[in-house]
């Protein structure tokens, strides 16, 4: 069993216990523990349930690459699932549960799946469930997304409580790992000046070092880390940030660090996580290397480990894996674990070494010390079920077919070999290189991840680099950054014997071995399953890997990916580095969402625009809609009034007597210079140049397409300035588009473009009484019919307010719009609202706006046009200038497609019963087209009940509508059930003009 | 995320300062011209694996468009110029044979 010794653990502060339970049971860890070590100190085995065949999980590993003990951690709002119990500190009062198992973890009917196991094998989904195909969407699909995914998902009810920020930051160097060669580097890139950041996933320092080498040449190790941490957190040029990941190489030297500042204080006034945005001249990826586990049978079952989690386990924490420990190795490194549980009391059953011999100076002192060695075996496979009992031994270099030996034990640490962690070097297209000598894939120092200047951006150093030997990491990572430390050379008496690649125990394994020699323990990968697919002719490691799901479970195959792929290699009979990888792909380990988002949630999601005008309509009882960046009005409902008969009275109230509105999203764009109206006649379909200072015309733009993109009034203010409007919305758009042009086709024009927009802005005063209302206030403009009349503008005061006057109109009434410098806006709004009470003065909202312009037949941008719809389809072909050689738009307007009379054309829509017909609902045709869909004939674009017709109104696109006047057509409504609707003129409101020109 | 550096201000800013507006040096046909030349012009763009002209727009800068010659492989930036050419300087281009021997040219 295993159990905490009663003294040491580096990392554990024994004077402050912690109170914390695991599916309710109590626990007691230490300050200091992970939530794996505390769970390992009482003997906690058994940790969560695989994937596919629900088998027992215990804890592999102790940190990032850790592929079972996944846990649901928290409750009510802060419950997380498949938190890793590794690299979770323990706190007071944390709370646990396993995963992937019903209704106990002790037991566990899923594992019914493991009986039939011989049949789920690699690819079963895609062979079992395409037939017969009317049963994937009813019967399989329903019952594979029941059991898909690990955990349950946190109370779609509660809300995240916690805070999450971003910070950007610069730096000459970033480097990824605060262990021997992180720090060494770190310590030569500070002191030649640079900015330096150095970033550790873990809350303490050190990696590897402290554990694996305590004596590094006469020094010991923990001297070593306090004196170089507080020298580099004295240095000002230097941040040192612990429990900060970097998840991410991006592009030119970005890189993301996730920052857990308060996973381990819930509700602290703190933000939980922090998301560094980094770039960095220079990107140190000493992120360490992690130990390979070896393939023999039940390698799955809890009690086997790696065995240098076993040493971490007990110098960091004091715990012991067992009382009675096997090690299985493959290489010299394994026997510093069975060395150091000797020396801390735990009983050595056995090291089973796969190699023919053992004589590198660690397995003779492991001899010394009485150890048995074993050469040249292997285990057959392992007995135990929820935890191990035992194991079997035979030759490595035979089929398995004898049993040498059964030994006793509670523990089995295994070692094959280690893999140096490349992912921040291959992010971004860094290359690898098989090394023989250690069977791993290590960085290529020729083909670094470049940057924008064409240089490489990241290195490699350490064991990451595959350089194991701590004074050799040390030499090579002070050597990086100018400084020589005056060590004694590495002693090759003292180096590691070679390992020997061990990819499968015992080497000629049969089928009933192998298919319970585990890869992937997380997604239940084994050894037959990738061998399987190699015969079914996967050859391709990326396909492989998508077919056997092998290392695409959350933890993304960090301990499986290289023993899979040597089997895949094996099995297609080519050497390893011709297989190759599967693609790196950040984040290194999952980081919350909620860091991605940052701050950006609630109101600061999108910053808000706001017209001048939006605090009173605010506390006036506005009902919302967003448009755009802004919210504008939608209707202003009374007390006791719906939406719906708000919108009515609005409208009837502009028809009847005076109605005020908000049109300060209006677009306002500044056309200026002695080539202006050359330009204005490139923009616009329209002659503009022609245009009189102080008279207005309504205007299109098109794309080069042809297109309609835009459409707005234009004021010619002088001989060479324009004042161009656009939709709300599009400003920003145009004035992009015109820069565009200026910028990159006619830029020896002499004319510029300003986006006036926030300057002014916009009121218009709609009504039978609106000029009524004006004149009552102190003016100097004369606004009779004939001195400004219809599509004019005038400049002067209104209220002893500055305004532009224009004669307009987008509702069919007598309108002047009132353009104001934005901060006079309320002022001259309270004005309107005070001397427009005489005439029962109301404003109106943007859904009032739609119904008064669609009685008029007034198109919009958005509901007529879609992208696809000319100038023409909406009839405006008054608005295209033939005298034009050239505009934006003329070469594609003149293609077949666009002069067809077969386009679909803007009509005008009346419900033979008087309904509103849905939003956007299809004519129909009898007939269906090449895919099969039902012919068409039309669409709704916009549709509205028209309070002053009192009926439903409706524009559409109809195939040569106007050709089809008076025809009756029939569109689905939502229910599928047809409404007929006449063809008529969309001019449903005063045909003639006449109430606009009063 | 890209580094580029505005040859109008002389910033080098992060990608998203900046707004990507595709293939650089059209030549635009208007009316008049034929159905090929205008099909080229409008829809037909390179998608070269190497090196590559694009035009950017400094959006939250200095407002100002420019193109940046750029490898599509590796990400090098060989050289941003202003927009207002009709064809790559020839000190860019003989920058990028410096960097690319092997490049066929801009055609």
């Amino acid at each position: 069993m295993s159990h905490r010794l009663p003294d040491g653990g580096r990392l554990i502060d024994r004077s402050r216990p912690l109170e914390f339970t695991f599916n309710g049971k109590r626990f007691q860890g230490f300050a200091g523990d992970t939530l794996a070590a505390a769970l390992l100190a009482g003997d906690q085995m058994l940790v969560g349930r695989s994937f596919k065949y629900h088998r027992p999980r215990g804890i592999v590993a102790s940190g990032a690459e850790e592929p079972n003990a996944l846990v649901g951690l928290g409750e009510g709002a802060r419950f997380e699932p498949n938190q890793r119990a590794t690299t979770t500190e323990l706190f007071a009062g944390l709370k646990a549960i396993s995963q992937n198992h019903w209704p106990s973890l002790e037991f566990d009917i899923g594992a019914v799946n493991s009986w039939f196991a011989r049949f789920l094998t690699a690819g079963f989904y895609y062979k079992m469930f395409i037939h017969p195909r009317a049963f994937w969407k009813h019967v399989y699909e329903p019952i594979i997304r029941r059991s898909a995914g690990l955990g349950r998902a946190p109370d779609p009810e509660t809300r995240d409580p916690d805070r999450y920020e971003q910070i950007h930051a610069f730096c000459d160097v970033l480097v990824a790992g605060g262990g021997l060669a992180g720090l060494t580097a770190a310590l030569g890139a500070a002191r030649q000046g640079k900015r330096v950041i150095v970033m550790e996933q873990q809350p303490h320092f050190g990696g590897r070092v402290v554990v694996d080498t305590p004596d590094m040449g006469g020094t010991r190790a923990e001297d070593w880390l306090d004196q170089t941490l507080d020298t580099l957190r004295g240095m000002e040029n230097v941040t040192v940030l612990p429990r900060t990941m970097v998840a991410g190489v991006h592009d030119h030297g970005y890189a993301l660090g996730y920052q857990r500042i308060a996973d381990h204080e819930p509700g602290a006034d703190k933000p939980r996580h922090r998301l560094w945005r980094v770039r960095a001249g220079l990107i140190v990826n000493a992120t360490g290397a992690i130990e390979r586990p070896l393939s023999f049978a039940g390698n799955d079952i809890p009690g086997v480990m790696l065995a240098s989690a076993m040493r971490d386990y007990l110098v960091n924490w004091a715990v012991a894996p067992g009382k009675r420990v096997v090690i299985v190795t493959n290489n010299d490194d394994a026997y510093r674990s069975a060395i150091r549980l000797h020396e801390a009391g735990v009983t050595i059953a056995a090291v089973i070494d796969a190699r023919p011999e053992a004589r590198g100076p660690l397995p003779e002192r492991a001899r010394a010390l009485g150890l048995r060695i074993l050469e040249g075996m292997a285990v057959h496979h392992v007995t135990g079920h929820k935890r191990v009992t035992g194991v079997a031994l035979c030759r490595q270099d035979g089929d398995g077919g004898a049993v040498s030996e059964s030994l006793h034990c509670d523990a089995v640490g295994m070692s094959g070999g280690w893999s140096p962690v490349v992912h921040l070097w291959s992010h971004c297209g860094g290359k690898l290189i098989w090394d023989e000598a250690g069977a791993f894939f290590r960085p290529d120092p020729a083909r670094p991840p470049l940057g924008h200047d064409g240089q490489g951006f990241v290195q490699a150093l350490g064991s990451a680099n595959g350089v194991m030997d701590a004074a050799a990491v040390r030499d090579e990572a002070a050597a990086a950054f100018g400084s020589e430390h005056a060590h004694p050379a590495t002693d090759p008496t003292k180096a590691d014997a070679p390992m020997a690649p061990v990819w499968m125990m015992p080497a000629r394994a049969p089928f009933g071995l192998r298919m319970k020699m585990w890869l992937d323990p997380q997604n239940d990968v084994k050894v037959s399953d990738v061998q399987l697919a190699a015969r079914e002719g996967y050859e391709s490691v990326e396909h492989t890997k998508r077919y056997t799901t092998l290392g695409m479970a959350t933890d993304q195959g960090k301990i499986s990916n290289i023993n899979g792929l040597a089997i895949l290699a094996d099995a297609l009979g080519r050497p390893i580095p011709q297989v190759g990888t599967t693609t790196f792909r950040p984040p290194y380990t999952p980081i919350s969402m909620a860091a991605i988002g940052g701050e950006a949630r609630g109101p600061l999601f999108q910053p808000l625009r706001r017209t001048p005008l939006h605090d009173w309509h605010e506390a006036n009882g506005a009902s919302w809609e967003p448009v755009g960046p802004w919210r504008r009005p939608y209707c202003y409902p009374r007390s006791g009034e719906s939406r719906h008969d708000a919108v009515m009275r609005e409208v009837r109230q502009a028809r009847e007597s005076l109605g005020l509105l908000d049109a300060s999203t209006l677009g306002k764009i500044l056309v200026s210079g002695p080539d202006a109206a050359r330009l204005m006649d490139m923009l616009y379909t329209n002659m503009m140049s022609s245009l009189k200072v102080g008279k207005c015309r309504y205007g299109l733009m098109c794309n080069e397409n042809g297109f309609l993109m835009d459409d707005g009034v234009v004021a010619r203010l002088s001989e060479d300035t324009f004042l161009c409007h656009t939709t709300s919305g599009g400003a920003d758009r145009i004035h992009a588009w015109m820069e565009d042009w200026l910028q990159c086709e006619w830029w020896n024009w002499q004319v510029h473009v300003i986006n006036l927009t926030e300057q002014f802005g916009q009121i218009a005063v709609v009504g039978p009484n609106a000029r009524k209302v004006l004149e009552t206030l102190d003016t100097d403009i004369d606004l009779g019919r004939d001195a400004l009349p219809f599509m004019e503008w005038r400049d002067g005061h209104l209220g002893g307010i500055s305004v532009r006057v224009f004669r307009i109109s987008f509702s069919g009434e007598l309108s002047f719009e009132l353009a104001v410098p934005a901060g006079q806006t309320r002022a001259l709004w309270d004005k309107l609202l005070d001397a427009g009470a005489a005439f029962g003065v109301m404003p109106y909202g943007t859904e009032a706006l739609h119904i008064l312009r669609a009685e008029k037949g007034f198109i919009m941008i958005g509901d007529e046009t879609d992208g696809t719809v000319i100038p023409q389809d909406l009839g405006l072909n008054w608005a295209i200038s033939k005298k034009k050689a050239d505009f934006l738009g003329k070469r594609g307007m003149e293609r077949p497609a666009m002069t067809s009379p077969d386009r679909w054309k803007l009509v005008g829509l009346e419900t033979l019963d008087g309904s509103v017909l849905p939003d956007g609902a299809l004519a129909p045709l009898e007939g269906e087209n090449a895919n099969g869909q039902r012919l068409t004939q039309g669409r709704v674009t916009s549709t509205y009940y028209s309070p002053t017709l009192q009926q439903g109104i409706a524009m559409a696109l109809v195939h040569r509508g106007p050709d089809r006047m008076g025809e009756v057509i029939a569109f689905l409504g939502e229910d599928g059930k047809p409404i007929e609707a006449r063809i008529c003129d969309p001019v449903f409101y005063d045909k003639a003009g006449e109430k606009q020109n009063v | 995320m890209l580094l580029l550096s505005c040859p109008c201000c002389g910033v080098s800013a992060e990608e998203t300062e900046f707004v990507n507006g595709g293939e650089a040096h059209l030549k635009r046909f208007g009316p008049g011209s034929d159905d090929a030349d205008y099909e080229s012009y409008m829809f037909n763009r390179k998608n070269p694996m190497g090196v590559h002209f694009e035009r950017w727009r400094h959006v939250h800068g200095c407002g100002k468009w420019f193109i940046a010659a750029r490898c599509t492989v590796t990400l090098e930036v060989f050289a941003t110029y202003p927009a207002q050419t009709t064809e790559p300087p020839a000190e860019v281009v003989a920058r990028i044979k410096a960097r690319r021997p092997d490049w066929e040219g801009y055609k």
